[in-house]
């Protein structure tokens, strides 16, 4: 259901050994809508958006506490099926990271080792995928070239088809056009726009023009604590906490 | 506007100077409309014609301060209260100009009053326009200090004005019911206290802009919605 809570966390904590990253953050992100992340260096907004497909795991020294969910189903805690929630969170990275095979393998590396799909059904989800991101057209002769001689904005466009390929629910976009330029930017927020449609997306972005050009709804984090998070254009207009308030209009940094 | 500067302090100044500008410009059609009433209350054609003359410096302010609201538009991008401040700064330049225009209007009537003697009830218009004006310089000292309780008396305010014209358009009317003889002055005088009425309109809607700017809440129509 559009617009229903995808994602939730109650009175999160993160810590990184003493640091607390997270101080108690209750926020829910809504169905296929597109939410964004702000506040400055340090704030835990990375943070949390790792939490939802438990990427903290990997790093030493990390504990969770409080609640977690998606659909409603806790994240952490015994018998959570990792592999599983990976694959319906998905989550692409701020540098393009394609892995060094080709543009094909690339795509169907996912759906492969999830024995999702053989044969021509791959076929079928690497044509899907690149399709969804605007690269078919381009790569569909291409296929067996490698990944690593694409442009950046292309890469990152194939990042997102290989996380697509798995077909999640959510996608997790960690500063995904920090390394485009302002053209490639606006064609991949233009794509982000578009797969709003059909997924959840939670990005994590400082460019706060970013924010209010593509969210639905913004989030703002300083020092661990979530100070706001309201519909995008309410959090430009008027943000109810003079802290989000400072931040927005450029006061604080 | 939040007491702590912009980190670009270049903005900050920007926006101090847009502050200045619109407050200049309300001062300059108070004046105009000081002048437009000193001008009908002596007969003096002579000073009314200044009055209309001096109409395109504000509206050169006009042009101004719309082109800089624009480049802060274009380039700074604000958000939050300088984006309802941007706004308001256009919109309230808008009523201000309009108000300009409202002195000119005043200023135009002069020479229609006549040399017969007047009657009574354009004695009351200089008191009307004092109550208007009194309504402009509250609300350019509320947009000034960011004093929404002062905005919103200047809005409270306008109803009296609303009220007094009408009884002024109700005494007026009988007069020339009574003797056509003076229909000329009469329209004349409901004519002139017509723009002073208005002005106050236009006033209220610079108190309304205030009270967005700083609050965003937009408190127009809130009677009729």
């Amino acid at each position: 259901m559009p617009g229903g809570v995808k994602l939730r966390t109650e009175a999160l904590d993160v810590y990184y050994g003493a640091f607390q990253a997270l101080k108690n953050v209750t926020a829910s992100i809504r169905e296929r809508r597109l939410t964004a992340l702000i506040g400055p260096s340090g704030c835990g907004k990375s943070t949390l958006l790792r939490v939802f497909n438990r990427m903290n795991d990997f790093t030493p020294g990390c504990r969770v506490a409080g609640v977690v969910e998606v659909d409603g189903t806790p994240l952490y805690g015994p018998g959570v099926d990792v592999e599983g929630l990976r694959k319906k969170v998905g989550m692409v990275f701020q540098r393009p990271n394609p892995f060094p095979l080709s543009i094909y393998e690339n795509v169907v590396y996912g759906p492969r080792i999830h024995a999702m799909a053989r044969g021509p059904a791959l076929d079928a989800v690497a044509e899907r995928s690149l399709s969804a991101v605007g690269l078919w057209d381009d790569l569909k002769d291409r296929l067996q070239e490698s990944a690593l001689g694409l442009s950046l904005e292309q890469m990152q466009r194939l990042c997102i088809a290989r996380a697509l390929a798995v077909a999640p629910e959510v996608l997790l976009l960690d500063e995904p056009c920090s390394a485009l330029d302002p053209v490639a930017t606006m064609r991949i927020e233009s794509l982000m726009r578009e797969l709003a449609h059909d997924y959840t997306l939670l990005i994590v972005t400082h460019n706060m023009q970013q924010a209010a050009r593509i969210s639905d709804d913004t989030g703002f984090l300083l020092l661990g604590e979530l100070i706001e998070l309201a519909p995008t254009a309410t959090i430009f207009t008027r943000p109810r906490d003079r802290r989000t308030e400072d931040y927005v209009t450029g006061r604080y940094g | 506007m939040s007491k702590q500067g912009h980190i670009n302090a270049q903005f900050d100044a920007e926006l101090r100077s847009l502050k200045e500008q619109i407050l200049t410009m309300g001062q300059l059609v108070d004046r105009h409309v000081g002048e437009a009433v000193a001008a009908m209350q002596a007969r003096d054609v002579e000073r009314a014609r200044s009055v209309i003359l001096a109409d395109r410096a504000v509206n050169q302010m006009e042009l101004a301060i719309d082109e800089q609201c624009i480049r802060m538009l274009a380039l700074r991008q604000p958000a939050a209260s300088d984006l309802r401040f941007v706004a308001a700064a256009l919109k309230m330049v808008t009523d201000l100009e309009r108000i300009g225009d409202l002195a000119v209007k005043m200023a135009e009537e002069v020479p229609h009053l006549g040399e017969a003697p007047p009657l009574r009830a354009l004695s009351e218009l200089p008191a009307m326009a004092a109550a208007a004006q009194g309504m402009l310089r509250d609300a350019l000292e509320a947009f000034v200090t960011s004093d929404t309780a002062k905005a919103e008396a200047v809005m409270a305010a306008d109803a009296a004005v609303d009220a007094w014209m009408v009884r002024l358009f109700g005494e007026v009317q009988r007069a020339m019911e009574l003797d056509a003889g003076v229909v000329g002055r009469g329209l004349a005088t409901i004519f002139f206290g017509k723009q002073i009425e208005r002005m106050a309109d236009h006033t209220t809607n610079v108190a309304e802009m205030i009270v967005f700017a700083v609050r965003g809440q937009d408190v127009r129509h809130a009677t009729s919605t």
